[in-house]
């Protein structure tokens, strides 16, 4: 296609320690909707920021138009047209539509701004994506389908030319994302370009023309969509080998339950009936089973096991523990059933970065290491620090060494051991192995396999398909706030899993 | 995002802005201390130092409470007044109640309350106080610091109403000791220490013992570190926030009893500006104002450095509108230091 609206190619960028993308492609057509696939961490984030000029390539050549252009920051690519509309939206919630739609860009004279002729412009545009609202109406007013137009709006009042679409639908209902569609096509019409980025499969084989599937930071390929089919993109998608590093292991599961989730429901936002955050969700895993939980981002895994270790609100539904129902309103509540959690975020939710390794490791477990109910037994404390730190081989120069100092992989090391020391039923590990180097992922999958082996039931969330894969004893998938399938680690390959995670209904298992 | 790190070993090399960091309050108060010597030499003489201490020991008092606050990555702005309110209760139950609050002269009240039940009166001003201004932060979230500088203007109306304009004076020998006394002379040194220092010093090491030593320290360490973290290791972060005011306010009502005993006196004006002086101890020695970082002993010569330096300046006949100056600068270059230092923390 000589006459691409849009040409990146050859493009390649790293961070400190990860290649991010490695020669990559893309082409997008006047005209076009173009659908932009890959996993999570398949590299369409850093190619999205490479394109709104919020990063710069190391490598490559990107032609805009058929005029070879640099992107060196954001307003470089707005002045070309290009526009991207991210998960998360960037308007002001305190001002109103009008002054959203055109910030930084006011129409007026002197530094005054002309209202009148900022209403009317706004307006303009608003009915022409069809959104009937004042201009003047406040952005926090509105909710997250209208936002949503908003942004639309703001990326039209800017003469774009290629809007880019960041997981567009994931927070509207199905009537929006028909509303969503109908603008889309008809952006297309007036011969736009429009980068879609999504997880959901049908939506690609509804409204796009061609696709392109990044993996591993790597082009893997394109086409066209009436040419392929769902199973086809999946394909493209996993094509991967499980990692040697991931060895297999034997079951440990045992008969027992350990713990049974029933259909745990939290409604996001109250006025909204499609913003639930968790919709229904029952499962259960026995002692010594490893429970996987995979799902592409926002569907909810985080979600569930928060509310199931008290960090979170739940509305409806409960938790069962060896049989018995118990209440959990905080995080205290089930640490007192035996419940621990190793949250995804470790830095922000787990650790303690001023304070010693030596505190960090036993603070969820002081109570059974005082002295009169007072004093910290600090002897006592050495010894569990000690016990874990050669467990769980935690390499440190000191118990008195700051956690801030250690690796990525060693601190998650320290977290494992804050809960190991408290002798848990049911630990839930939130992407255990998220930046650490492979061989501490290895380290850290012996250590599951190991505690599951003590009869400790296992409830292990990746975001990488071979690592859940590897670990698992059984896999459920889920989907927006759902669980959309099961299936036992014998039975379990990429594409089964792919399908499971971005199907609406689950046809593998 | 993967992290690049290779495993980290011991540290390489001696880590030598963290021990400059870590003893930067005791150096700038020796340093201050040894101008001070060469260009005033009153200023070394036993008098003048345990002057000093005596100056500052209602301000450590209420810096060892600020500690535990800031520890959290909270502040509390109320104390001057909570302690003025206190101090006039304090001085009302010597009198013998309300109605006898403005008798004036000593020895003459029999109908006055001991000294100890005037203490308690005022430690029970204080941790109420706190523990209101602990319940706003906790369970009505609003931040600590619009709920003390509402505590602030409150506690200082309070005071003035209950004070009706005028002081009250003039109180049994047993409770001025507690403010003037002396004990000692010790023997072989022949100096006598003041009650105020030594009640200072107390309770600065009791402090210490609790941060450093007990299961409560450690949790104030850890919701001020990272308050997420602390709820997720199954911490009651509410509570301990609730109790890091509620211990503010116990030493404001104990400040209250002393300073009261030590001007034989109560008004609803004083304690005014306390609340300045004492987080710029606790900041200057060390204690981060985002929390979780700092110790008693930082407090302790933070305390005595902003001793020394006001001192220092009055022996040297420099204007007190100056010293405030001084004092402000010297709080705005302490929280950039600290800032400076986290950054160096998160580099690491």
């Amino acid at each position: 296609m000589s006459d691409a609206l849009l040409r990146m190619s050859g493009i390649s960028k790293s961070f400190p320690g990860v290649q991010a993308l490695q020669d990559v492609h893309l082409e997008v057509g006047h005209g076009e909707i173009h659908a932009l696939l890959g996993e999570n961490g398949a590299g369409k984030s850093t190619l999205l920021k490479i394109l709104s000029g919020a990063q710069s390539p190391d490598r490559g050549e990107i032609v805009f138009d058929g005029k070879p252009v640099t992107l060196a920051n954001p307003h470089a690519a707005q002045r070309l047209g290009i526009v991207t509309i991210y998960q998360e939206f960037t308007l002001a919630p305190n001002i109103t539509i009008a002054e959203n739609v055109f910030i930084g860009r006011e129409p007026g004279r002197n530094g005054f701004v002309n209202w009148r002729r900022m209403a009317a412009e706004t307006r303009a545009i608003t009915t022409r994506i069809g959104l009937d609202l004042n201009p003047m109406t406040l952005v926090r007013d509105l909710s997250v389908a209208e936002q949503q137009m908003v942004e639309i709006a703001r990326a039209l009042s800017m003469d774009s030319r290629l809007i880019v679409m960041d997981e567009p639908t994931s927070a509207l209902s199905s009537s929006e994302v028909d509303k969503l569609y109908r603008i889309v096509r008809d952006l297309k019409a007036q011969g736009l370009g429009i980068i879609f980025v999504t997880h959901r499969l049908e939506e690609v084989m509804q409204i796009c023309d061609r696709y392109t599937v990044l993996r591993d930071g790597k082009y893997v390929g394109s086409g066209a969509v009436a040419e392929t089919d769902v199973d086809g993109i999946i394909k493209m998608m996993v094509g991967r080998e499980v990692h040697a590093l991931f060895a297999r292991r034997e079951s440990t599961a045992t008969g027992e339950v350990a713990l049974a989730v029933e259909g745990l429901t939290r409604r996001g936002n109250q006025q909204d009936p499609h913003a639930a955050v968790l919709d229904g969700v029952s499962l259960s895993v026995r002692k010594g089973e490893i429970l996987g939980i995979a799902g592409l981002v926002g569907a909810g895994r985080t979600e569930m096991a928060r509310a199931v270790f008290g960090a979170d609100p739940f509305d409806s539904g409960r938790v069962v523990v060896d049989g018995q129902p118990v209440r959990i309103r905080s995080p205290r509540d089930a640490i007192s059933h035996g419940i621990g959690l190793v949250p995804e975020d470790r830095k922000q939710q787990a650790l303690f970065l001023a304070l010693a390794i030596r505190m960090n490791i036993s603070m969820a477990s002081l109570g059974n290491l005082d002295r009169m109910g007072i004093f910290v037994d600090e002897k006592a404390e050495q010894k569990v620090v000690e016990e874990y730190r050669r467990a769980l081989n935690i390499r440190m120069a000191s118990p008195e060494q700051l956690v801030v100092n250690l690796s990525g992989g060693n601190q998650q090391k320290v977290v494992l051991a804050r809960w190991l020391a408290l002798r848990p039923k049911v630990l839930i590990v939130d992407e255990p192995t998220r930046g650490i180097d492979v061989g501490a992922k290895v380290e850290v999958h012996n250590l599951l396999y190991e505690m599951a082996r003590t009869g400790i039931a296992i409830i292990a969330i990746s975001s990488e398909l071979p690592e859940v894969m590897a670990i698992s004893d059984r896999i459920v998938t889920m989907r927006e706030g759902r669980v959309t399938g099961a299936i036992s680690r014998a039975d379990a390959t990429q594409e089964k899993l792919m399908a499971m995670m971005t199907l609406s209904t689950a046809r593998a298992a | 995002m993967v992290e690049a790190r290779v495993e980290a070993g011991p540290p390489q090399g001696v880590d030598w802005f963290g021990i400059l960091a870590r003893f930067a309050p005791l150096i700038f108060l020796v340093v201050l201390m040894a101008v001070f010597a060469v260009l005033e030499p009153r200023f070394l003489s036993s008098i003048n130092l345990f002057n000093v201490l005596r100056q500052v020991s209602i301000y450590g008092l209420l810096a060892v409470g600020m500690t535990f606050v800031i520890l959290t990555a909270g502040i509390d702005l109320s104390i001057g007044s909570l302690l003025a309110f206190a101090g006039l209760v304090a001085a009302a139950v010597s009198k013998g109640g309300l109605s006898n609050r403005f008798t004036v002269g000593e020895g003459q009240d029999a109908a006055g309350y001991a000294w100890y039940l005037a203490a308690l009166a005022a430690i029970a001003v204080g941790v109420v106080g706190g523990y209101l201004q602990g319940f706003a932060i906790t369970r009505l979230k609003v931040p600590p610091f619009v709920v003390t500088l509402g505590g602030m203007s409150a506690f200082r109306g309070a005071a003035l109403l209950f004070a009706a304009g005028g002081p009250i004076s003039g109180f049994e020998p047993e409770f001025v000791w507690w403010g003037q006394g002396k004990i000692g002379p010790l023997p072989g040194l022949g100096w006598a220490i003041p009650v105020p220092v030594i009640i200072f010093l107390v309770i600065a090491i009791l402090a210490h013992i609790v941060l450093r030593y007990t299961r409560y320290g450690r949790q104030v360490y850890a919701v001020g570190g990272n308050p997420e973290a602390a709820r997720l290791s199954g911490l009651n972060v509410r509570a301990v926030i609730t109790s890091v005011y509620v211990i503010m306010g116990f030493f404001a009502g104990f400040g209250a009893f002393v300073l009261a005993a030590r001007l034989n006196s109560a008004e609803a004006v004083a304690g005014t500006g306390y609340e300045l002086t004492v987080i710029a101890s606790v900041v200057i020695g060390g204690t981060s104002l985002f929390g979780g970082v700092g110790t008693i002993f930082g407090t302790v010569v933070g305390t005595i450095l902003i001793g020394v330096l006001l001192n220092g300046l009055v022996l040297m006949n420099v204007s007190s509108y100056i010293q405030q100056i001084i004092i402000g600068v010297i709080i705005v270059l302490a929280v950039a230091f600290d800032t400076f230092a986290k950054s160096r923390r998160r580099t690491a």
